[in-house]
């Protein structure tokens, strides 16, 4: 791992519309300082709704900085092929998914990986977002 | 002994019964699925029969259903490929690098790579996944592949009066009772074809 190198995070939904959002109000939210590497994987290759290993791998692939890559997935799928992918080590080193919910968890890994935090944190402060109750 | 020309043939008629079967699956996949069920087995088999094809990539039992895992992986799209790669990609770990395995050495690796699929999605027999058909039939093996094949098939019936407790199906709570689970059909023709394969009838 290189000094200082931030931590890279993905996001994984069935939908192109919604990683694709999401990586956009989480950079929104984030904005401040320097933002660290986020990138969508949404949908499936051919543009419909699903997971696709080929570009989760390939989202992995954009954001490591030697640093780990943190993953966020949305549904059923996308949290299956993130483990099996990890299971055969075809994830960058240091790649970890993330048990947080999909758009709170982005948002706070986000900030956190912004900031500098290494992979440890930047999960803590993802999986903190349980702990907010809504009602 | 059963060397990579029994599971590249075990493969292929796997393909060709999600091929036959695939309308059926979707249409059990519609009232308590997404639907898409026939069409993502449809793609991620054709994607199988293509890598198994020929002499290489793959030389030895275990690489070739390795193989054949992460082309479910890559290319399904839903929560069968990760979990349908993982039982053929471990099954194919298990078998490591011999030429030729014994049928003791696949019941083995199966029920490694059902322990793996059971890992992997956090479900047991009971909560209306493909397990109820996996587990029933690897437990049947010790008996014969047809027996497997029989337990499977027995396993996806027993299905219908179950509540889903996994993936899309439990949401929709005891509206999901009545329909069979279309992942368990399909564990079960994956059991099937292998019984075909072992009989030479495929």
């Amino acid at each position: 791992m290189s000094a200082g190198a931030l931590v890279g995070i993905v996001l994984v939904s069935h939908s192109a519309g919604v990683a694709e959002q999401v990586v956009e109000l989480a950079r929104g939210l984030a904005a401040g300082g320097a933002v660290a590497p986020i990138a969508p994987a949404g949908g499936t290759a051919d543009g419909t709704l699903g997971t696709s290993a080929e570009l989760i791998t390939a989202a992995a692939s954009a954001v490591d900085r030697g640093a780990g890559v943190a993953f966020l997935a949305d549904l059923g799928s996308s949290v299956l092929t993130v483990k099996a992918l990890l299971g055969d080590e075809e994830l960058p080193p240091g790649s970890r998914l993330l048990d947080a919910p999909f758009l709170e968890g982005a948002v706070a890994a986000l900030v956190a990986a912004s900031a500098g935090a290494p992979l440890e944190a930047v999960a803590a402060a993802a999986e903190e977002a349980y702990d907010y109750r809504k009602g | 002994m059963r060397d990579a020309e029994f599971f590249r043939h075990w493969m292929r008629a796997a393909a060709d019964a999600v091929e036959r079967e695939a309308d059926r699956l979707t249409e059990l996949d519609s009232p308590i699925g997404d639907a898409d069920h026939g069409a993502n087995l449809l793609r991620g088999f054709a994607a199988v029969r293509s890598a198994v094809a020929g002499p290489e990539p793959a030389g030895t039992p275990g690489a070739l259903l390795q193989v054949a895992g992460r082309t479910l992986i890559a290319t399904v799209g839903g929560a069968s490929g990760p979990l349908y790669g993982t039982l053929l990609r471990r099954t194919g770990k298990e078998l490591g690098e011999a030429a030729e395995v014994s049928d003791e050495d696949l019941r083995a690796a199966l029920r490694a790579g059902v322990d793996a699929v059971a890992r992997l999605g956090g479900a047991a027999p009971g909560d209306k996944t493909m397990l109820d058909a996996l587990v029933p039939g690897v437990e049947a093996l010790s008996r014969s592949y047809r027996a497997a094949a029989d337990a499977a098939d027995g396993g996806a019936g027993a299905t219908v009066p179950l509540r889903a407790r996994k993936g899309r199906a439990s949401y929709l709570g005891e509206r999901s009772i009545g329909h069979q689970d279309p992942g368990a059909t399909s564990a079960a023709l994956l059991l099937g074809a292998l019984a075909d394969t072992a009989e030479g009838t495929a």
